[in-house]
């Protein structure tokens, strides 16, 4: 599903440049649930904002289901967001002046869906988070685990082949972290890819492989059963 | 995209931002309310500026006879020249193409009475063209005509002013008055923008004056409408050629200043046009500076909005809005709300202009304000387009924005 070889980015802040990725070498399969670890500045969200089109690579390449992403205009950056790609971020950026239902449905207006449809749609994957009675609410109105389960209804309306979570559970209690990880794992059981950033080890210990980043490289990809195994011993 | 659901969309955020949109139109409206009421009462100073300068047909020449300085063919200086109907005759028939009318007047002032009133009025002994010449308005009855002065008729038509002081709340029309000795019966009352003694005035056949006053058939001065198709250059010519012919018939020396005196009201009104042309400029000026603060004013609410929904458009790509989608989605709210708000601005405007339009000439000196449509329509058009441009360029970069940076925006 994602194919990353030798990947590169640098932030150039003033005279100064930042190497923030150093040959990133990646495979994630259609299916999997990844954690993407590391402490803070690792280039964990980086790497994601590349994966999900948000930023560019400056060197390497990338190949998503199969379609090279590499000198994509944003137009078409942003039609493969909508068929591919699905988000989660850990502020939940949900549109303050939409309810919860609309918030839903406008990933499937940029697809082009008639309204009726479009609502029809959204009230199932809002149902299918728990929230059927909070479809007219605005996003103030929600706690942070019920704004983040807004989030993943978004994230999921337009059946898109990858999911990508960052922090998503950052600005979450412990409690509802697990009851979102708990939804998580429910739809990455379904069959939906799913990469989830996170500095948190509970949280990745909730996924099925832990990909761990330090200073840009990666110094340790394993499934979690390898992990356990190992910890156990 | 210019569909009905993206339509519905923009509706939903105008919907849900009430105060960014009321701010964005409020500048719109109020700029078009501005720019139609300083244009209006610019307008109005104008035509008080026309009216208090144009009693007068602009196109009139006043010829007086005055006293020789010169001696002149076995006359002596000093000579009075007096004017008499075959001057008239005279004019009308060497300038025959220059004329558009021509009129004597016999000024006098007599004691008007009627049933027990009494008061002193200006006499004006004069032929119908002086109607023209006067812009003399007719109230009721009717102005002098031809037959009046053919059959010398003992017909007065009276001012206004001179209606209310004498004949209280008898209608005049038909009734008899007395003046200078003689009956005269009413036959029109006229009213006169030129002011209240141009309404204390009372009119009757030159020629019947003449026969009552025994003066044979002299007449004060001759007032006469020029083609207007001659124009400025034309219209001097013309004073100077008259003034040749006079001088010649009345043997006055062509070097002597004195004995013939016009007045061209061409001079007058050369002068008249082009204050009021200054007068136009300075409005002109007033509204496009209006505008310009309108423009500018927009613009800035234009790019405060973009600015503040940066995230909200970052959010709009991460899930599949396209750069094109975001500029229209943007371009389309501000065109709607500059649309909506000018059109209300200008309905404003010219209902305001016209509730108020009368009640300012008094104190204010501004006479019936008014705006073209089309130039109010051609100013709520530059803004909306204004207006849209101003969406346009930040939207335009909101658009540029990489996702990434759009969404970190707080």
């Amino acid at each position: 599903m994602i194919n990353i070889t030798d990947l590169h980015k640098s932030y150039h802040i003033g005279k100064n440049s930042l190497h923030v990725l150093k040959g990133i070498n990646l495979n994630v399969n259609e299916g999997e649930l990844v954690a993407i670890m590391g402490s803070s500045g690792s280039g964990k969200s980086t790497l994601l904002n590349i994966i999900g089109m948000l930023d560019v690579a400056d060197e390497g390449t990338y190949t998503l289901d199969d379609n090279l992403i590499k000198d994509m205009d944003e137009t078409k950056a942003a039609q493969y967001r909508n068929k591919f790609l699905g988000f989660i971020f850990q502020s939940f950026n949900l549109i303050n002046y939409k309810t919860a239902l609309e918030n839903i449905a406008l990933p499937l207006y940029y697809k082009g869906l008639k309204r009726m449809e479009r609502q029809e749609i959204a009230m199932e994957y809002l149902s299918g988070v728990g929230l059927a009675n909070w479809a007219s609410h605005l996003p103030s109105e929600l706690s942070g685990g019920q704004k983040q389960r807004v989030a993943i209804a978004r994230a999921m309306v337009t059946q898109p082949k990858v999911l990508l979570a960052d922090e998503l559970t950052g600005a979450l209690d412990s409690k509802t972290s697990t009851e979102v990880m708990n939804l998580i794992q429910k739809i990455n059981n379904e069959g939906k890819t799913i990469l989830v950033v996170t500095h948190e080890e509970d949280i990745s210990m909730m996924c099925k492989r832990i990909v761990r980043l330090k200073d840009g490289v990666i110094v340790e990809d394993k499934l979690i059963n390898q992990i356990k195994a190992t910890t156990h011993v | 995209m210019f569909n009905k659901d993206s339509w519905r969309e923009i509706f939903d955020t105008i919907r849900k931002n009430k105060l960014r949109t009321f701010l964005s139109g409020f500048t719109v409206a109020l700029g078009i309310f501005i720019f139609i009421i300083l244009f209006g009462f610019g307008n109005g100073l104008s035509n008080t500026f026309q009216k208090f300068f144009n009693d007068d047909k602009s196109n009139t020449m006043f010829i007086f006879p005055g006293v020789t300085d010169k001696p002149f063919k076995g006359y002596e200086s000093g000579r009075r020249i007096e004017f008499d109907n075959s001057d008239l005759t005279d004019i009308q028939q060497h300038f025959d193409y220059y004329l558009e009318s021509i009129t004597p007047r016999i000024s006098d002032r007599a004691t008007v009475k009627f049933m027990g009133e009494a008061n002193s009025y200006r006499i004006r002994a004069v032929s119908p063209a002086h109607q023209y010449n006067e812009m003399t308005i007719m109230m009721k009855g009717r102005y002098l005509n031809e037959d009046d002065i053919k059959n010398k008729c003992q017909y007065a038509v009276i001012g206004r002013l001179v209606e209310q002081d004498i004949f209280k709340n008898i209608d005049p029309i038909g009734q008899y008055l007395h003046a200078g000795g003689h009956s005269w019966k009413v036959i029109g009352i006229f009213q006169d923008d030129g002011g209240d003694n141009e309404e204390r005035m009372i009119y009757v056949p030159y020629t019947t004056y003449q026969k009552l006053q025994s003066r044979n058939d002299k007449i004060d001065q001759i007032i006469l409408n020029y083609n207007v198709e001659i124009g400025y250059e034309g219209a001097m010519e013309f004073e100077k050629n008259l003034k040749k012919f006079l001088k010649n018939k009345k043997a006055i020396d062509p070097r002597d200043s004195g004995g013939i005196y016009i007045r061209n009201l061409a001079d007058d009104m050369k002068e008249t046009q082009q204050f009021a042309s200054v007068l136009q400029l300075i409005i002109s000026l007033i509204g496009i500076g209006t505008l310009i603060a309108g423009i500018i004013g927009i613009s800035n609410i234009m790019v405060f909005v973009v600015k503040e929904r940066t995230k909200e458009l970052g959010i709009r790509k991460a899930i599949g809005a396209t750069p094109k989608s975001i500029i229209l989605m943007i371009l389309q709210e501000a065109i709607f709300i500059t649309t909506l708000s000018g059109y209300i601005g200008l309905i404003a405007g010219i209902a305001t202009l016209s509730l108020i339009g009368d009640t300012l000439e008094k104190n204010y000196f501004i006479t019936n304000p008014y705006i073209e449509f089309s130039t109010a329509i051609m100013a709520t058009f530059i803004l909306i387009v204004f207006g849209a441009l101003a969406g346009y360029i930040p939207a335009r970069r909101a658009a540029r924005i990489k996702p990434i940076i759009a969404l970190r925006d707080e």
